[in-house]
Protein backbone atom coordinates (compact mmCIF):
# COMPACT_ATOMS: atom_id res chain seq x y z
CA UNK A 1 0.00 0.00 0.00
CA UNK A 2 2.55 2.34 1.19
CA UNK A 3 5.24 3.22 -0.95
CA UNK A 4 7.25 4.48 2.14
CA UNK A 5 9.71 2.83 3.96
CA UNK A 6 8.17 4.97 7.27
CA UNK A 7 4.70 6.84 6.74
CA UNK A 8 3.42 8.71 10.27
CA UNK A 9 0.67 10.14 10.09
CA UNK A 10 -0.72 12.35 13.41
CA UNK A 11 1.18 10.64 15.70
CA UNK A 12 -0.18 11.08 19.52
CA UNK A 13 1.30 10.23 22.68
CA UNK A 14 0.60 11.24 26.45
CA UNK A 15 2.88 10.94 29.43
CA UNK A 16 -0.03 11.66 31.84
CA UNK A 17 -0.86 15.08 31.24
CA UNK A 18 2.30 15.71 29.73
CA UNK A 19 1.84 15.58 25.46
CA UNK A 20 5.06 14.46 24.38
CA UNK A 21 4.07 13.68 20.71
CA UNK A 22 1.40 16.36 19.17
CA UNK A 23 0.22 15.23 15.84
CA UNK A 24 3.24 14.71 14.18
CA UNK A 25 3.50 13.38 10.44
CA UNK A 26 6.84 11.99 8.50
CA UNK A 27 7.29 10.65 5.76
CA UNK A 28 10.54 8.64 4.82
CA UNK A 29 11.32 6.72 1.54
CA UNK A 30 13.55 3.59 0.95
CA UNK A 31 17.00 4.39 0.86
CA UNK A 32 17.48 7.65 2.71
CA UNK A 33 19.24 8.66 5.71
CA UNK A 34 16.69 10.80 7.24
CA UNK A 35 17.72 12.65 10.43
CA UNK A 36 15.15 13.70 13.66
CA UNK A 37 16.40 16.94 14.96
CA UNK A 38 15.59 18.61 18.22
CA UNK A 39 16.11 19.40 21.53
CA UNK A 40 16.32 17.49 24.61
CA UNK A 41 12.38 16.54 25.64
CA UNK A 42 11.31 17.50 21.72
CA UNK A 43 9.11 13.65 21.63
CA UNK A 44 12.73 12.18 19.53
CA UNK A 45 13.01 9.63 21.52
CA UNK A 46 9.56 8.88 22.29
CA UNK A 47 8.69 8.74 18.40
CA UNK A 48 11.93 6.64 18.19
CA UNK A 49 10.08 4.00 19.99
CA UNK A 50 6.74 3.96 18.49
CA UNK A 51 8.51 3.12 15.05
CA UNK A 52 10.35 0.36 17.18
CA UNK A 53 7.23 -1.18 18.70
CA UNK A 54 8.51 -0.81 21.88
CA UNK A 55 6.13 1.76 22.82
CA UNK A 56 2.29 2.44 22.06
CA UNK A 57 0.92 5.35 21.09
CA UNK A 58 -2.39 7.27 22.01
CA UNK A 59 -3.48 8.35 18.16
CA UNK A 60 -2.27 8.53 14.51
CA UNK A 61 -1.34 6.37 12.26
CA UNK A 62 2.18 4.79 11.73
CA UNK A 63 3.67 2.39 9.03
CA UNK A 64 6.95 1.05 8.87
CA UNK A 65 8.34 -1.32 6.06
CA UNK A 66 4.33 -1.32 5.32
CA UNK A 67 3.63 -3.27 9.59
CA UNK A 68 2.00 -1.50 11.83
CA UNK A 69 5.26 -2.01 14.62
CA UNK A 70 2.39 -1.73 17.74
CA UNK A 71 1.36 -5.42 16.16
CA UNK A 72 4.34 -6.63 13.83
CA UNK A 73 6.00 -10.10 14.44
CA UNK A 74 9.10 -11.60 14.22
CA UNK A 75 9.59 -11.65 10.20
CA UNK A 76 8.84 -7.90 10.36
CA UNK A 77 11.61 -7.32 13.07
CA UNK A 78 14.19 -9.49 11.72
CA UNK A 79 14.04 -6.28 8.93
CA UNK A 80 14.07 -3.81 11.67
CA UNK A 81 17.88 -2.64 13.33
CA UNK A 82 17.60 -0.66 15.67
CA UNK A 83 20.89 0.98 18.51
CA UNK A 84 19.10 2.62 21.07
CA UNK A 85 20.30 5.61 23.32
CA UNK A 86 21.22 3.65 26.67
CA UNK A 87 22.49 0.34 25.74
CA UNK A 88 23.84 -2.83 27.96
CA UNK A 89 25.14 -5.90 26.73
CA UNK A 90 26.15 -9.04 28.28
CA UNK A 91 29.64 -8.06 30.26
CA UNK A 92 30.55 -11.58 30.65
CA UNK A 93 30.78 -12.43 26.92
CA UNK A 94 33.31 -11.70 24.59
CA UNK A 95 32.79 -9.33 21.39
CA UNK A 96 33.09 -12.04 19.16
CA UNK A 97 30.89 -14.75 20.97
CA UNK A 98 28.32 -11.93 21.66
CA UNK A 99 28.06 -10.51 17.70
CA UNK A 100 28.16 -14.27 16.42
CA UNK A 101 25.00 -15.49 18.85
CA UNK A 102 22.70 -12.37 17.99
CA UNK A 103 23.20 -13.55 14.02
CA UNK A 104 21.98 -16.94 14.98
CA UNK A 105 18.37 -14.90 15.87
CA UNK A 106 18.22 -13.59 11.99
CA UNK A 107 16.96 -15.58 8.93
CA UNK A 108 19.89 -13.74 7.11
CA UNK A 109 22.51 -12.51 9.23
CA UNK A 110 25.28 -10.62 7.64
CA UNK A 111 28.47 -12.45 8.26
CA UNK A 112 29.85 -11.61 12.43
CA UNK A 113 33.31 -11.81 11.55
CA UNK A 114 32.71 -8.71 8.45
CA UNK A 115 30.24 -6.56 11.00
CA UNK A 116 33.13 -7.08 13.66
CA UNK A 117 35.33 -5.35 11.13
CA UNK A 118 32.43 -3.02 9.77
CA UNK A 119 32.35 -1.25 13.36
CA UNK A 120 36.11 -1.46 13.87
CA UNK A 121 36.27 -3.52 16.62
CA UNK A 122 38.66 -6.83 14.61
CA UNK A 123 41.35 -5.77 17.74
CA UNK A 124 38.62 -6.34 20.46
CA UNK A 125 36.97 -9.48 18.95
CA UNK A 126 38.01 -11.42 22.31
CA UNK A 127 37.97 -8.79 25.00
CA UNK A 128 34.87 -9.16 27.52
CA UNK A 129 32.67 -6.44 27.00
CA UNK A 130 33.11 -5.28 30.29
CA UNK A 131 36.61 -4.53 29.31
CA UNK A 132 35.11 -1.74 26.74
CA UNK A 133 35.53 1.61 26.68
CA UNK A 134 32.23 3.53 26.04
CA UNK A 135 32.76 4.07 22.26
CA UNK A 136 34.29 0.57 21.94
CA UNK A 137 30.65 -0.29 23.58
CA UNK A 138 28.58 1.52 21.62
CA UNK A 139 30.12 0.25 17.88
CA UNK A 140 29.11 -3.17 19.90
CA UNK A 141 26.20 -1.77 19.74
CA UNK A 142 25.69 -0.94 16.16
CA UNK A 143 27.01 -3.71 15.45
CA UNK A 144 24.36 -6.07 17.17
CA UNK A 145 22.06 -3.81 15.04
CA UNK A 146 23.21 -4.09 11.65
CA UNK A 147 23.95 -8.25 12.30
CA UNK A 148 20.64 -8.65 11.19
CA UNK A 149 21.37 -7.18 7.84
CA UNK A 150 18.53 -4.83 8.17
CA UNK A 151 16.48 -3.08 5.59
CA UNK A 152 15.32 -0.64 7.99
CA UNK A 153 18.32 0.79 10.88
CA UNK A 154 16.71 3.33 13.50
CA UNK A 155 19.43 4.95 15.73
CA UNK A 156 18.72 6.75 18.57
CA UNK A 157 21.35 9.38 19.69
CA UNK A 158 24.06 6.99 18.30
CA UNK A 159 26.85 9.52 18.59
CA UNK A 160 26.31 11.08 22.26
CA UNK A 161 29.40 10.71 24.83
CA UNK A 162 31.79 10.02 21.46
CA UNK A 163 35.29 12.07 20.96
CA UNK A 164 35.21 14.08 17.42
CA UNK A 165 37.55 11.10 15.68
CA UNK A 166 35.20 8.74 16.61
CA UNK A 167 32.46 10.52 15.48
CA UNK A 168 34.05 11.04 12.23
CA UNK A 169 34.45 6.94 12.42
CA UNK A 170 30.66 6.70 12.79
CA UNK A 171 29.63 8.76 10.48
CA UNK A 172 31.90 6.76 7.53
CA UNK A 173 29.98 3.78 8.74
CA UNK A 174 26.47 5.06 8.36
CA UNK A 175 27.48 6.48 5.12
CA UNK A 176 29.09 2.82 4.33
CA UNK A 177 26.02 1.47 4.81
CA UNK A 178 23.26 3.93 3.05
CA UNK A 179 25.53 3.46 0.01
CA UNK A 180 24.34 -0.35 0.43
CA UNK A 181 20.89 0.43 0.48
CA UNK A 182 19.71 1.03 3.86
CA UNK A 183 17.15 3.24 5.01
CA UNK A 184 18.70 5.08 7.81
CA UNK A 185 17.03 6.88 10.59
CA UNK A 186 18.36 9.09 13.13
CA UNK A 187 17.98 11.09 15.74
CA UNK A 188 20.19 13.91 16.62
CA UNK A 189 20.73 17.29 18.65
CA UNK A 190 24.25 17.74 17.03
CA UNK A 191 23.29 19.65 13.83
CA UNK A 192 26.81 18.68 12.06
CA UNK A 193 25.46 15.48 12.34
CA UNK A 194 22.34 15.68 10.70
CA UNK A 195 24.12 18.10 8.00
CA UNK A 196 26.57 15.55 7.46
CA UNK A 197 24.54 12.60 7.27
CA UNK A 198 21.15 13.22 6.18
CA UNK A 199 19.26 13.46 2.92
CA UNK A 200 16.72 15.05 4.81
CA UNK A 201 15.62 15.98 8.06
CA UNK A 202 12.81 16.85 9.93
CA UNK A 203 13.14 19.66 13.17
CA UNK A 204 10.84 18.44 15.34
CA UNK A 205 9.50 20.92 18.27
CA UNK A 206 7.26 20.60 21.04
CA UNK A 207 6.18 16.68 19.79
CA UNK A 208 5.52 18.24 16.18
CA UNK A 209 7.85 19.06 12.84
CA UNK A 210 8.59 22.25 12.77
CA UNK A 211 10.66 21.83 9.59
CA UNK A 212 10.87 19.04 6.88
CA UNK A 213 13.87 19.05 4.00
CA UNK A 214 17.04 18.92 2.68
CA UNK A 215 19.30 20.70 5.39
CA UNK A 216 20.79 23.05 2.34
CA UNK A 217 17.07 23.68 1.56
CA UNK A 218 15.80 24.10 5.17
CA UNK A 219 18.75 26.74 5.27
CA UNK A 220 17.98 28.64 2.63
CA UNK A 221 14.46 28.60 2.74
CA UNK A 222 14.41 29.44 6.69
CA UNK A 223 17.66 31.08 7.09
CA UNK A 224 16.50 34.57 5.42
CA UNK A 225 18.63 37.11 6.95
CA UNK A 226 21.65 38.52 8.28
CA UNK A 227 23.44 39.01 11.91
CA UNK A 228 24.94 42.47 12.20
CA UNK A 229 27.20 41.89 15.01
CA UNK A 230 28.74 45.90 16.51
CA UNK A 231 30.76 47.30 19.56
CA UNK A 232 28.56 50.48 21.19
CA UNK A 233 30.72 53.23 22.12
CA UNK A 234 30.09 52.10 26.25
CA UNK A 235 31.85 49.28 25.06
CA UNK A 236 28.82 46.27 25.01
CA UNK A 237 28.28 44.64 22.21
CA UNK A 238 25.43 44.82 19.86
CA UNK A 239 23.70 42.21 17.75
CA UNK A 240 21.00 42.42 15.38
CA UNK A 241 18.66 39.94 12.87
CA UNK A 242 17.34 42.28 9.91
CA UNK A 243 16.56 41.36 6.60
CA UNK A 244 18.07 44.94 5.39
CA UNK A 245 22.23 44.28 6.60
CA UNK A 246 23.16 46.98 3.86
CA UNK A 247 20.75 49.57 5.53
CA UNK A 248 21.69 48.87 9.07
CA UNK A 249 25.28 49.40 8.45
CA UNK A 250 24.42 52.29 6.52
CA UNK A 251 23.08 53.70 9.76
CA UNK A 252 25.77 52.73 11.57
CA UNK A 253 28.21 54.49 9.44
CA UNK A 254 26.10 57.37 10.26
CA UNK A 255 26.09 57.12 13.81
CA UNK A 256 30.07 56.34 14.24
CA UNK A 257 31.46 58.41 11.55
CA UNK A 258 33.30 56.39 10.47
CA UNK A 259 34.67 52.91 11.67
CA UNK A 260 32.01 50.78 13.33
CA UNK A 261 33.86 49.08 16.06
CA UNK A 262 33.66 44.91 15.97
CA UNK A 263 31.91 45.20 13.11
CA UNK A 264 30.86 41.89 11.64
CA UNK A 265 27.82 40.56 9.03
CA UNK A 266 26.74 37.17 9.11
CA UNK A 267 24.36 34.66 7.11
CA UNK A 268 22.58 32.13 9.07
CA UNK A 269 23.91 29.09 10.02
CA UNK A 270 21.67 25.63 10.02
CA UNK A 271 22.18 26.46 13.85
CA UNK A 272 20.54 29.77 13.46
CA UNK A 273 17.92 28.27 11.95
CA UNK A 274 17.31 25.44 13.90
CA UNK A 275 17.46 27.05 17.28
CA UNK A 276 14.89 29.95 16.14
CA UNK A 277 12.74 26.73 14.54
CA UNK A 278 12.58 24.89 17.88
CA UNK A 279 11.87 28.37 20.25
CA UNK A 280 15.31 28.57 21.77
CA UNK A 281 16.11 32.11 20.11
CA UNK A 282 14.31 34.99 20.40
CA UNK A 283 13.14 37.20 16.89
CA UNK A 284 16.01 39.62 17.97
CA UNK A 285 19.01 37.00 17.65
CA UNK A 286 19.34 36.57 21.05
CA UNK A 287 19.49 33.54 23.13
CA UNK A 288 16.68 32.90 25.07
CA UNK A 289 17.77 32.38 28.63
CA UNK B 1 37.38 0.91 10.59
CA UNK B 2 37.40 -1.27 6.95
CA UNK B 3 35.77 1.03 3.87
CA UNK B 4 35.78 -1.58 1.13
CA UNK B 5 32.12 -1.95 0.06
CA UNK B 6 32.60 -5.29 -1.28
CA UNK B 7 32.79 -6.96 1.98
CA UNK B 8 29.48 -5.58 3.18
CA UNK B 9 27.15 -7.09 0.57
CA UNK B 10 25.30 -9.67 2.35
CA UNK B 11 23.41 -12.65 0.66
CA UNK B 12 19.73 -11.29 0.96
CA UNK B 13 18.87 -14.11 -1.08
CA UNK B 14 16.80 -16.95 -0.80
CA UNK B 15 13.24 -17.08 0.80
CA UNK B 16 14.19 -16.02 4.68
CA UNK B 17 13.46 -18.55 7.40
CA UNK B 18 13.08 -17.45 11.05
CA UNK B 19 15.43 -20.10 13.32
CA UNK B 20 13.90 -22.16 15.48
CA UNK B 21 12.68 -21.46 18.93
CA UNK B 22 13.83 -24.80 20.32
CA UNK B 23 17.39 -24.42 18.60
CA UNK B 24 17.52 -21.21 19.81
CA UNK B 25 16.86 -22.02 23.22
CA UNK B 26 19.38 -24.13 23.35
CA UNK B 27 21.63 -21.80 22.47
CA UNK B 28 20.35 -19.14 24.76
CA UNK B 29 20.97 -21.75 27.37
CA UNK B 30 24.44 -22.24 26.57
CA UNK B 31 24.85 -18.65 26.58
CA UNK B 32 23.49 -17.85 30.18
CA UNK B 33 25.70 -21.30 31.29
CA UNK B 34 28.92 -19.54 29.97
CA UNK B 35 27.71 -16.33 31.81
CA UNK B 36 26.91 -17.82 34.82
CA UNK B 37 30.30 -19.62 34.68
CA UNK B 38 32.66 -16.83 33.92
CA UNK B 39 31.10 -14.96 37.47
CA UNK B 40 33.61 -16.75 39.13
CA UNK B 41 32.53 -15.46 42.70
CA UNK B 42 28.97 -16.29 41.84
CA UNK B 43 29.43 -19.55 41.11
CA UNK B 44 31.68 -20.18 44.78
CA UNK B 45 28.90 -18.72 46.88
CA UNK B 46 25.86 -20.18 44.78
CA UNK B 47 27.45 -23.67 45.45
CA UNK B 48 28.84 -22.97 48.64
CA UNK B 49 26.04 -21.58 50.57
CA UNK B 50 24.14 -24.39 51.10
CA UNK B 51 26.93 -26.56 51.92
CA UNK B 52 28.50 -24.07 53.85
CA UNK B 53 24.83 -23.96 56.24
CA UNK B 54 24.52 -27.91 55.81
CA UNK B 55 27.59 -28.23 57.87
CA UNK B 56 26.78 -25.38 60.54
CA UNK B 57 23.08 -26.61 61.18
CA UNK B 58 24.84 -30.62 61.26
CA UNK B 59 27.57 -30.00 63.56
CA UNK B 60 25.29 -27.60 66.03
CA UNK B 61 23.07 -30.23 66.19
CA UNK B 62 24.52 -33.57 65.60
CA UNK B 63 22.26 -35.78 67.72
CA UNK B 64 19.74 -38.81 67.39
CA UNK B 65 16.67 -37.40 67.07
CA UNK B 66 14.21 -39.24 69.50
CA UNK B 67 12.22 -41.99 68.62
CA UNK B 68 13.11 -41.83 65.23
CA UNK B 69 16.03 -43.64 64.32
CA UNK B 70 17.87 -41.03 62.32
CA UNK B 71 20.40 -37.74 63.37
CA UNK B 72 19.34 -34.50 62.93
CA UNK B 73 22.51 -33.82 60.24
CA UNK B 74 20.13 -36.30 58.43
CA UNK B 75 16.87 -33.81 58.64
CA UNK B 76 19.34 -30.50 57.55
CA UNK B 77 20.73 -32.46 54.54
CA UNK B 78 17.03 -33.27 53.24
CA UNK B 79 16.13 -30.10 53.93
CA UNK B 80 18.90 -28.10 52.24
CA UNK B 81 18.96 -29.88 49.32
CA UNK B 82 15.55 -28.56 48.91
CA UNK B 83 17.15 -25.27 49.58
CA UNK B 84 19.61 -25.36 47.25
CA UNK B 85 16.99 -26.39 44.61
CA UNK B 86 14.74 -23.52 45.24
CA UNK B 87 18.01 -20.76 45.36
CA UNK B 88 19.19 -21.53 41.58
CA UNK B 89 15.98 -21.36 40.59
CA UNK B 90 13.30 -19.06 42.65
CA UNK B 91 16.24 -16.66 43.80
CA UNK B 92 18.45 -16.52 41.14
CA UNK B 93 16.04 -15.56 38.43
CA UNK B 94 14.03 -13.46 40.35
CA UNK B 95 17.29 -11.16 40.71
CA UNK B 96 18.96 -11.78 37.70
CA UNK B 97 15.83 -11.11 35.22
CA UNK B 98 15.04 -8.03 37.80
CA UNK B 99 18.85 -6.94 36.86
CA UNK B 100 18.72 -7.83 33.60
CA UNK B 101 15.33 -6.23 32.94
CA UNK B 102 16.65 -3.13 34.95
CA UNK B 103 19.97 -2.68 32.58
CA UNK B 104 17.76 -3.32 29.38
CA UNK B 105 19.25 -6.68 28.61
CA UNK B 106 15.61 -7.46 28.22
CA UNK B 107 14.63 -4.44 25.94
CA UNK B 108 17.32 -5.47 23.58
CA UNK B 109 16.49 -9.61 23.19
CA UNK B 110 12.99 -7.51 22.50
CA UNK B 111 14.36 -5.85 19.60
CA UNK B 112 15.31 -8.51 18.02
CA UNK B 113 13.31 -11.55 16.07
CA UNK B 114 13.91 -14.07 18.95
CA UNK B 115 11.04 -15.57 20.19
CA UNK B 116 10.29 -14.95 23.83
CA UNK B 117 9.91 -18.76 24.56
CA UNK B 118 14.02 -18.90 23.81
CA UNK B 119 14.72 -16.81 26.74
CA UNK B 120 12.70 -18.73 28.85
CA UNK B 121 14.11 -21.94 27.57
CA UNK B 122 17.74 -20.61 27.82
CA UNK B 123 16.55 -19.96 31.56
CA UNK B 124 15.29 -23.75 32.14
CA UNK B 125 18.51 -25.27 30.50
CA UNK B 126 20.48 -22.41 32.84
CA UNK B 127 18.51 -23.64 36.21
CA UNK B 128 18.08 -27.31 35.47
CA UNK B 129 22.23 -27.04 35.06
CA UNK B 130 22.64 -25.49 38.59
CA UNK B 131 20.68 -27.15 39.99
CA UNK B 132 21.59 -30.76 39.19
CA UNK B 133 25.09 -29.27 39.95
CA UNK B 134 24.44 -28.16 43.26
CA UNK B 135 22.10 -31.19 44.27
CA UNK B 136 25.10 -33.13 43.24
CA UNK B 137 27.06 -31.35 45.59
CA UNK B 138 24.87 -31.18 48.65
CA UNK B 139 24.32 -35.16 47.91
CA UNK B 140 28.05 -35.70 47.95
CA UNK B 141 28.76 -33.81 51.05
CA UNK B 142 25.63 -34.93 52.80
CA UNK B 143 26.78 -38.96 52.04
CA UNK B 144 30.36 -38.82 52.88
CA UNK B 145 30.35 -36.42 56.25
CA UNK B 146 26.80 -36.21 57.17
CA UNK B 147 25.31 -39.65 57.76
CA UNK B 148 22.96 -38.69 54.71
CA UNK B 149 22.07 -42.52 53.00
CA UNK B 150 21.57 -42.30 49.37
CA UNK B 151 18.55 -44.44 48.10
CA UNK B 152 18.95 -47.85 47.10
CA UNK B 153 15.75 -48.76 45.24
CA UNK B 154 14.91 -47.37 41.80
CA UNK B 155 11.70 -46.45 42.99
CA UNK B 156 13.08 -43.92 45.49
CA UNK B 157 15.32 -42.77 42.80
CA UNK B 158 12.14 -41.83 40.96
CA UNK B 159 10.35 -40.23 43.35
CA UNK B 160 13.68 -38.29 44.36
CA UNK B 161 13.55 -37.27 39.98
CA UNK B 162 10.19 -36.18 40.37
CA UNK B 163 10.29 -33.88 43.44
CA UNK B 164 13.47 -32.47 42.12
CA UNK B 165 11.64 -32.02 38.76
CA UNK B 166 7.75 -30.33 39.55
CA UNK B 167 10.09 -28.29 42.64
CA UNK B 168 12.67 -26.67 40.42
CA UNK B 169 10.25 -25.98 37.95
CA UNK B 170 7.58 -24.74 40.33
CA UNK B 171 10.06 -22.43 41.70
CA UNK B 172 11.72 -21.11 38.89
CA UNK B 173 8.27 -20.04 37.86
CA UNK B 174 7.74 -18.34 40.69
CA UNK B 175 11.21 -16.80 40.73
CA UNK B 176 10.59 -15.27 37.31
CA UNK B 177 7.16 -13.56 38.65
CA UNK B 178 8.73 -12.19 41.21
CA UNK B 179 10.89 -10.27 38.94
CA UNK B 180 8.82 -7.97 38.08
CA UNK B 181 8.53 -6.92 41.72
CA UNK B 182 11.66 -5.01 42.35
CA UNK B 183 11.52 -1.58 40.83
CA UNK B 184 15.37 -1.54 40.01
CA UNK B 185 17.68 -4.03 39.76
CA UNK B 186 19.67 -2.63 42.77
CA UNK B 187 16.55 -3.65 44.75
CA UNK B 188 15.99 -7.16 43.43
CA UNK B 189 18.09 -8.99 45.97
CA UNK B 190 16.55 -7.66 49.07
CA UNK B 191 12.96 -7.97 47.37
CA UNK B 192 14.02 -11.60 47.14
CA UNK B 193 15.86 -13.16 49.19
CA UNK B 194 13.44 -12.13 52.41
CA UNK B 195 10.61 -14.39 51.32
CA UNK B 196 13.20 -16.89 50.28
CA UNK B 197 14.81 -16.37 53.90
CA UNK B 198 11.25 -16.62 55.36
CA UNK B 199 10.22 -19.78 53.62
CA UNK B 200 13.04 -21.27 54.83
CA UNK B 201 12.77 -21.14 58.06
CA UNK B 202 8.62 -22.41 58.10
CA UNK B 203 9.37 -25.00 55.70
CA UNK B 204 11.73 -27.04 57.66
CA UNK B 205 14.77 -26.29 56.22
CA UNK B 206 16.48 -24.61 59.67
CA UNK B 207 14.30 -25.46 61.91
CA UNK B 208 13.07 -29.26 61.91
CA UNK B 209 9.38 -29.57 61.38
CA UNK B 210 8.13 -31.09 64.52
CA UNK B 211 9.11 -28.05 66.51
CA UNK B 212 7.07 -25.37 64.02
CA UNK B 213 3.66 -24.13 65.44
CA UNK B 214 0.80 -25.44 63.12
CA UNK B 215 0.13 -22.26 61.81
CA UNK B 216 3.11 -21.54 60.27
CA UNK B 217 3.11 -24.57 58.83
CA UNK B 218 0.21 -24.28 57.23
CA UNK B 219 1.25 -21.22 55.90
CA UNK B 220 3.86 -22.90 54.43
CA UNK B 221 2.32 -25.58 53.11
CA UNK B 222 1.09 -22.70 50.77
CA UNK B 223 4.15 -22.82 49.07
CA UNK B 224 6.49 -25.33 47.22
CA UNK B 225 9.65 -25.47 49.60
CA UNK B 226 7.86 -27.14 52.86
CA UNK B 227 6.61 -29.97 50.25
CA UNK B 228 10.21 -30.50 48.45
CA UNK B 229 11.72 -30.90 51.74
CA UNK B 230 9.41 -33.51 52.93
CA UNK B 231 9.13 -35.26 49.93
CA UNK B 232 13.37 -35.36 50.16
CA UNK B 233 12.95 -36.73 53.56
CA UNK B 234 10.87 -39.09 52.63
CA UNK B 235 13.74 -40.19 49.97
CA UNK B 236 16.68 -40.12 51.88
CA UNK B 237 15.21 -41.23 55.74
CA UNK B 238 14.21 -44.39 57.01
CA UNK B 239 10.16 -45.00 57.21
CA UNK B 240 10.75 -44.82 60.97
CA UNK B 241 11.57 -41.24 60.55
CA UNK B 242 7.83 -40.32 59.18
CA UNK B 243 6.60 -39.79 62.69
CA UNK B 244 7.83 -36.81 62.78
CA UNK B 245 5.94 -35.25 60.08
CA UNK B 246 2.39 -33.02 60.67
CA UNK B 247 0.71 -35.91 59.05
CA UNK B 248 3.06 -39.07 60.46
CA UNK B 249 3.85 -39.96 56.98
CA UNK B 250 5.50 -38.62 53.78
CA UNK B 251 2.45 -37.82 52.15
CA UNK B 252 4.27 -37.72 48.17
CA UNK B 253 0.31 -37.55 46.79
CA UNK B 254 -0.15 -34.27 48.19
CA UNK B 255 3.83 -33.25 47.38
CA UNK B 256 2.86 -34.10 43.55
CA UNK B 257 -0.66 -32.08 43.75
CA UNK B 258 0.93 -28.78 45.37
CA UNK B 259 4.03 -28.90 43.45
CA UNK B 260 1.71 -29.58 40.06
CA UNK B 261 -0.16 -26.99 40.74
CA UNK B 262 2.58 -24.21 41.52
CA UNK B 263 3.96 -25.44 37.71
CA UNK B 264 0.91 -24.91 36.45
CA UNK B 265 0.12 -21.75 38.57
CA UNK B 266 3.31 -20.18 38.38
CA UNK B 267 3.21 -20.15 34.19
CA UNK B 268 0.30 -18.13 34.58
CA UNK B 269 1.32 -16.02 36.89
CA UNK B 270 4.07 -15.63 34.29
CA UNK B 271 2.24 -15.08 31.65
CA UNK B 272 0.05 -12.61 33.44
CA UNK B 273 2.91 -10.64 35.30
CA UNK B 274 6.19 -10.79 32.73
CA UNK B 275 6.90 -7.60 31.37
CA UNK B 276 10.15 -6.61 28.90
CA UNK B 277 10.72 -2.68 30.28
CA UNK B 278 11.56 -1.69 33.87
CA UNK B 279 8.36 0.15 35.15
CA UNK B 280 10.17 3.61 34.60
CA UNK B 281 10.49 2.88 30.83
CA UNK B 282 6.28 2.84 31.18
Amino acid sequence: MTQLAVDVRGLRKQYGEVTAVDGLDLGIRHGEVFGILGPNGAGKSTTVEILQGHRGRDGGEVSVLGADPASAGRAWRSRVGIVWQDESAPAELTVRETVHHFARYYPNPRDPEQVIALVGLEKKASARIKGLSGGQRRRLDVALGVIGGPELLLLDEPTTGFDPAARRQFWELIRLLAREGTTIVLTTHYLEEAEALADRLAVIAGGKVVAEGEPAALRQSLGTGATVEWTEVDGSPRTLRTETPTRTVAELMHRFDGEIPGLRIGRPTLEDVYLRLTGQLDPQGEEAR
Amino acid sequence: MTTTTDTLVSSRAGAPRLPGTWSLGLRRGALEIKQFVRRRDQVIFTFAFPVVFLALFASIFSGQVENAGITASQLYAAGMIAAGIMSVSFQSLGISIAIERDEKVLRRLRGTPMPPAAYFLGKVWLVLATGIAETAVLLLFGATLFDLDLPTTATKWLEFSWIFVLGITGCALLGIAISSLPKSGKSASSVVVLPFLVLQFISGVYIPVGTLPDWLLDISAFFPLKWMCQGFRGVFLPQSAAVLEQAGDWEFGRIALVLGAWCIGGLVLCLLTFRWKSRRDG
